[in-house]
């Protein structure tokens, strides 16, 4: 909000003199009238559907039960699972991510393993649902080319010592696929504001590399990072046609839960699968919340 | 001992980097060559083709393809006549609105995908739309989700190219030469745009065109997606080449915006999970 003054003074500036001031008003609002119109009928109309089916029970009376039903245990499970497995794939995602956009950074190497980091990283960040599913299937499934390896050459057996592709470790890694890239594309321009200027300043104070590091750059990065890894999370949380195809829809997660409820009400009650959808949406909506709080804070330091 | 040289840190810190590339170079690759490796293998004890050939000869591939390329190209047209004269009437004439449109257009980060076509599908099947008793009303439902997943991307590339020229100016030059409005964004505002609205629809076309959820529940197995997925379920070697053919496909599409962005790659987040 802090720029809205200042594009007023603007706007005042270099507006052309009106010629009719008050009567062009109304035309003005004319021309956002398809998009408001669309985004009404497209995306606020269905949530607010959802929101509204969500505080009735089966017979149309206003009700808080569905809620409540959200707390039931096979609902709550599934919760934390999705909660889980975002967390585990945005840390992970978020670690690996970070040093790959740290070592084409800051790190020394040359400026073509930046460009090509970069562009797989467009590609692999877009590279998901059914088809990651079956490249997964080829790598890490029970015939799948790691898991042979490992059998043939090391003599590690995955699958005997407990892993399965089609459970929570296996769809982490599936995941990761999509979620390291994401964290290099949306990293690599926060890393590219620590300037050179601090590192010299405490290396001039006598500052090692490791004190650099901890005292001076993680601090100022910590609000991108964080708010990166926020990023990860919802694109975790949201993710179904990946989970889909790699489980068959036998793991436990809210969107496959949402997608069942869709092809038929195995809840038996439309206004519980309203209430997760709408459980769904609070979860998002805080996380996107962060993440914009957080960019603006980075944006103090890293501008450039 | 205890104070390494320059060089010798340096030296480290380099070691260091290469070996972060090296880990994040084998997770992106290792499941490529498997999946390669596997697509290639639909003959026992030797490579071959054959699960490409498979692909390629079956109609239900083209046809769910081309389904989905079409679905694709309407979403792009309507995106693109849908937020390119937004933002630019938002620049020249309303700016206040800016936050609240900017906002607006964040909307789908909240709303994932399945929750989306939850409510659309909820909303559109009853009165008075109705719109998924035909397939006409189907295929305009599936577009529109599509544009809502895409309209993030799109008005962000267009509001960043809109930035980057005078709009005020340019229109009123126009103008003062006797262009109507219509002149104005075909003749000034979109050709000046070609860049953002270019990539824009290259994302579009990435993100949709293997997109599965909508469009399993909006047209079924008509879809792409959904016929790949359908090939996974039934046909283990054929799903391999369909996957090597849609890590192409998205490679294609996102080489070409960085050929247009001169190299500059974007932070994303794609709708299709």
């Amino acid at each position: 909000m802090s720029s809205k003054p200042n594009a007023e003074i603007v706007q005042t500036k270099r507006d052309a003199p009106q010629a009719r001031p008050a009567m062009a008003r109304w035309r003005d609002w004319l021309g956002v009238t398809p998009f408001f119109l669309f985004t009404f009928l497209f995306i606020v109309l269905p949530s607010v559907y959802l929101l509204v089916g969500a505080f009735r029970d089966t017979r149309g009376q206003i009700t808080l039960k569905n809620f409540v039903g959200l707390f039931a245990p096979e609902i709550l499970s599934a919760y934390w699972v999705t909660i889980r497995i975002s967390a585990v794939t945005a840390l992970g995602g978020g670690l690996l991510g970070f040093m790959m956009a740290y070592a084409v950074t800051v790190g020394g190497l040359p400026r073509w393993v930046r460009t090509i980091l970069l562009t797989f990283s467009g590609v692999a960040a877009n590279f998901a649902g059914v088809p990651l599913a079956f490249a997964f299937i080829a790598t890490l499934g029970r015939t799948g080319m790691v898991t042979v390896f490992l059998k043939t050459v090391l003599g590690l057996d995955l699958y005997d010592q407990g892993f399965s592709l089609y459970s929570f470790w296996g769809l982490s890694f599936t995941y990761l696929y999509f979620q390291f890239p994401l964290m290099v594309l949306t990293i690599t321009p926060a890393l590219d504001g620590l300037k050179r200027e601090w590192r010299e300043a405490a290396e001039n104070l006598g500052a090692s590399t490791f004190q650099y590091w901890t005292r001076v750059a993680l601090p100022i990065l910590m609000p991108p990072i964080l708010g990166a890894m926020i990023l990860l999370f919802g694109n975790s949380f949201g993710a179904y046609a990946t989970a889909l195809s790699l489980t068959g829809g036998f793991i436990n997660l809210v969107t496959i839960v949402i997608g069942s409820q869709i092809k038929g009400d195995i809840l038996y009650n439309p206004g519980l699968g309203y209430a997760l959808a709408v459980g769904m949406v609070i979860v998002m909506a805080t996380a996107m919340m962060i993440y914009f709080a957080l960019r603006r804070r980075s944006e103090r330091w890293l501008r450039q | 001992m205890n104070t390494p040289t320059p060089r010798a840190k340096r030296h480290a810190q380099t070691l260091w980097s290469w070996f972060w590339i090296l880990a994040g170079v084998l997770y992106f690759v290792v499941p490529l060559i498997a999946t390669f490796d596997f697509s290639l293998r639909a003959k026992k004890d030797v490579l071959t083709f054959l699960a490409y050939e498979r692909i390629f000869t079956d109609a239900a591939f083209w046809r769910t393809f081309s389904f989905s390329l079409q679905m694709a190209f309407f979403a792009i047209v309507v995106s693109i006549l849908l937020v390119v004269p937004t933002a630019y009437w938002i620049r020249l004439k309303l700016p206040r609105l800016r936050p609240m449109v900017e906002f607006v257009s964040m909307l789908p980060f909240v709303v994932p995908a399945i929750v989306l076509v939850f409510g659309l599908i909820r909303v559109f099947s009853g009165p008075p739309f109705r719109l998924t008793n035909t397939f006409a009303g189907t295929n305009v439902l599936l577009v529109a989700g599509y544009v809502v997943l895409a309209l993030p991307y799109t008005y962000r590339a267009v509001d960043t190219g809109l930035g980057a020229i005078d709009v005020r100016t340019l229109t009123e030059a126009a103008q003062s030469l006797g262009a109507g409005w219509g002149t104005i964004m075909f003749k000034i505002i979109f050709p000046n745009l070609r860049v953002a609205i270019l990539s824009g629809a290259f994302l579009t076309l990435a993100t949709v065109i293997g997109e599965y959820t909508l469009a399993t529940f909006i047209v079924g197995n008509k879809a792409f997606g959904p016929y790949m997925s359908l090939i996974g379920q039934n046909r283990t070697y054929e799903s391999s080449s369909l996957a090597i053919i849609s890590f192409l496909l998205t490679w294609a599409f996102m080489g070409l915006i960085q050929i247009f962005n001169r190299g500059r790659a974007e932070g994303h987040l794609a709708g299709a999970r």
